[in-house]
């Protein structure tokens, strides 16, 4: 029995810092150029995308001491180039990652406040938290906070804006706000009404307890790094069984996994192009990188082509600053020999299959069908996609799937609304 | 005085009573690109109703094509880090056009919007802004022009040797960088100060790029042009990669007929009575004269009343010094540093390593 699918949403997100950007592809464009932004803005308008996506850099990473000089570095600052992006698309939310650690409410708030007037409503925040000194020291806080603090921060950061965005009369009128906390005591007016939107909308991409709870009672959107059914459906189960605390519905939350997507004119065409996209991303001197932030040591003697280290992983080591880790390196190096050893890798092949997250491989077909049944079995409400071609990467993806979505009514056909709350249909904030 | 046929700069404030829609914005600067101006200024200050202003310049910047973009950014509740990195992004968005009007937060009500004790002195607030500005231009030398490299066979998309730490640590703030954002187009943004007078004029001979100065007579000009540029050299700087520029605010509307209300929410009218109040004919003629005496490098106009000051400044003004041949017909150039005749800084990481 067939039904009606799930609308989906869809995001573009521009990578920022990273190492899935295939740089050495003739057809990888600049990174800073802001005709490189234009380009994959408006195509995701052209394709209807709810919103186009920057995360945040505040230092560049090094390893063993080192400026790290592998990865695609050299950002521009978010919120400068989502104001200039505004003026060249229509209808295309955009979205900012700003951390909450260096920032002051009143400034950010009134950043934020700003580009959902110049974009007449379609402004949106990505809230995250940095707490190492080692990025602290580009601030003057420095990185004092501890790891608990920074989400009652985060939190009260978050009420503080919104109370900031509420504070002019419905006439128009600034009026005088205080607000005091433990985190925060400031007081004066603001120097911009309520924007289109009511309230810019929020994003949170925090993984932990204490991140799901934040974005179960303070979030719009969830971005997520569970790509894979099983992973997405436990994700989206938990984070939406926390609303109702909250007094939410669950459809006041949407959960957006970051995914990536590799097409072909065939399946089998598709799998070949990721197993080479796989290489280019992880070139020899990149895979021993990799194993170095996991083994935490100095492992530039061996060759990527031969076999993993015998030696054990040094926990407590710090080689790789500024990158965020995931999991126990003792835990995941056991994975990572294990896999070797029953497939026979190399240290190249283990990283490239341990490593990789290409989440959406096919045809056109193929794609949109897993895209829909993602959503119709609830491991999702939508995907930001990450290309790993910028500027041109999503181009294939709006040509030759988006129509197929539309086809099986899964996606929009048109912008209903002007505002981003409107594609991603959220109801403006009571004040 | 000595005569000069030094090219005349002009620019002009966009800012007024509070607006929050980018069309309004956006004509204007165009507007003023239509007049071939130097640059167009956008004041910002958390002490008063209005949108930010760097946001505002970088949202007109797609809709323009040459005209200089220059907001104030205040240093004093700011990070310098996002400072240094919002306006390097202007000058991407721009592709070359950026400056930044440098200003500081000088009340108790704008230190209790951020939780902080009572406003310092002026001198300490100025210093500060000097180090700003400083470590702003470090952070800009970060990255050499050239540190993206994409070399396939070592697999490196950056040489490390070109990037550079700055570990500034100053009287206010230190800053370990690398800067995030590479290289400006110009290498370093545009810095602009009102350095009239007291703390701002030390700031402004040590690091702007251009000085305005509020002055009511041509003599007191041409004084403070001098003392500028006296102080620049002083600190080491050459004096004639200075542009001062004579900051007057301007009524031609006719003199029955009030400027527009709400304006006390607008930028304030320049102290020390730099106002000028006539016809856009007879400030032709002003600025002819007082250029033509040396006394500055050009002019800053605030219009009291933007839509309607603006259009005669340029239908009028513009046209007739354009028509004497004293002025521009159009941008030859495609940067700020080029309407200003101001060569792009060499970097000085790469100055000290050997290979600017």
């Amino acid at each position: 029995m067939s039904r009606t699918p799930r609308r989906m949403h869809l995001a573009a997100h521009f990578p920022g810092v990273n190492n899935t950007t295939v740089w050495s592809d003739p057809r990888s464009g600049s990174q800073i150029d802001f005709s490189s932004f234009t380009h994959l803005a408006r195509t995701a308008e052209r394709g209807l995308f709810d919103f186009f996506f920057l995360a945040e850099g505040l230092r560049l990473r090094e390893h063993n001491g080192r400026i790290h000089d592998l990865d695609v570095v050299g950002r521009p600052e978010s919120l400068t180039v989502l104001a200039a992006l505004a003026a060249v698309t229509d209808r295309l939310g955009l979205a900012a990652t700003v951390s909450t650690t260096f920032n002051e409410p009143f400034e950010l708030a009134r950043r934020l406040a700003t580009l959902d007037h110049l974009s007449a409503g379609r402004a949106a925040w990505n809230v995250v938290t940095s707490s190492d000194a080692f990025t602290g020291e580009n601030f003057r806080r420095g990185g004092y906070l501890d790891r608990a603090d920074r989400y009652t921060r985060a939190a009260e950061f978050v009420a503080t804006a919104r109370e900031l965005w509420d504070s002019w009369t419905p006439d128009g009128e600034p009026r005088p706000f205080a607000h005091r906390g433990r985190h925060f005591g400031i007081e004066g007016e603001f120097t911009v009404p309520r924007s289109p939107q009511g309230h810019p909308v929020v994003i949170q991409a925090g993984d932990s307890p204490e991140g799901r709870a934040f974005a179960a009672s303070a979030a719009d959107v969830v971005f997520t790094r569970h790509s894979t059914l099983a992973a997405g459906r436990a994700f989206y189960a938990d984070v939406k069984g926390r609303l109702a605390a909250y007094g939410r519905e669950p459809d006041a939350l949407k959960i957006m996994p970051g995914v990536t997507v590799v097409l072909g004119d065939s399946d089998a065409e598709a799998r070949e192009r990721a197993a080479g996209i796989r290489l280019q991303q992880v070139s020899p001197q990149g895979a021993l990188l990799a194993l170095e932030q996991v083994w935490g040591r100095d492992l530039s003697s061996y060759d990527p082509d031969g076999p993993l280290p015998d030696i054990d992983p040094d926990p407590g080591a710090t080689l790789a600053r500024g990158r965020v880790t995931h999991g126990d390196p003792l835990e995941t190096a056991a994975r990572w020999r294990a896999l070797s050893k029953e497939k026979g890798l190399s240290i190249r092949q283990t990283v490239v299959e341990a490593t990789g997250r290409q989440s959406f491989i096919g045809s056109p077909e193929t794609v949109a069908a897993a895209l829909t049944e993602f959503v119709a079995e609830d491991a999702a409400d939508g995907f930001i996609l990450v290309p790993h071609l910028t500027p041109g990467g999503l181009d294939d993806f709006v040509d030759r799937v988006v129509p197929l979505l539309q086809e099986r009514g899964a996606f929009r056909t048109e912008y209903a609304g002007p505002t981003l709350r409107s594609h991603l249909g959220l109801a403006a904030p009571d004040r | 005085m000595s005569v000069t046929t030094a090219p005349l700069h002009l620019a002009a404030e966009i800012g007024g009573p509070p607006r929050y829609d980018p069309g309004h914005y956006t004509g204007l600067a165009r507007l003023a690109e239509r007049g071939a101006l130097d640059f167009v200024t956008l004041g910002d200050s958390f002490a008063r109703p209005g949108p930010d202003a760097l946001a505002v310049l970088s949202r007109v910047a797609p809709a323009t094509d040459r005209i200089g973009l220059v907001p104030t950014v205040t240093t004093t509740h700011t990070e310098p880090f996002h400072v240094s990195s919002a306006v390097a992004t202007l000058d991407w968005v721009s592709r070359g056009r950026a400056g930044w009007l440098v200003d500081v937060s000088t009340t108790g009500a704008e230190a209790r919007l951020f939780g902080r004790r009572p406003a310092a002195p002026a001198d300490a607030l100025w210093r500060e802004a000097g180090e700003t500005a400083d470590v702003s231009a470090r952070l800009w030398d970060s990255w050499e022009d050239d540190a993206e490299i994409r070399d396939v066979a070592t697999g490196r998309f950056v040489d490390r040797d070109r990037l550079h730490h700055v570990d500034f640590e100053g009287e206010f703030f230190s800053v370990r960088g690398p800067a995030i954002v590479p290289r400006p187009p110009q290498g370093h943004p545009v810095v602009v100060v009102d350095g009239t007078a007291g703390p701002a004029a030390h700031t402004a001979a040590r690091h702007a790029d251009v000085v305005l100065v509020r002055a009511t007579a041509p003599e007191r000009a041409a004084a403070l042009r001098a003392d500028l540029r006296r102080r620049a050299e002083a600190y080491g700087r050459d004096p004639r990669t200075l542009r001062v520029l004579v900051a007057l605010t301007v009524d031609l509307g006719d003199a029955e007929t009030a400027p527009e209300p709400g304006l006390d929410s607008g930028p304030p009218l320049a102290a020390g009575g730099s106002y000028y109040r006539g016809g856009p004919v007879d400030l032709a003629e002003l600025i002819i004269r007082w250029h033509r005496g040396g006394a500055a490098d050009g002019f800053h106009l605030t219009p009291i009343t933007p839509g309607r000051d603006l259009e005669r400044i340029v239908n009028c003004t513009v046209a007739l010094l354009q028509h004497r041949g004293l002025f521009r017909t159009f941008h030859p150039g495609g940067t700020l540093r080029e309407h200003l005749g101001l060569a792009r800084p060499a970097n000085r990481y790469a100055l000290e390593g050997g290979r600017a």
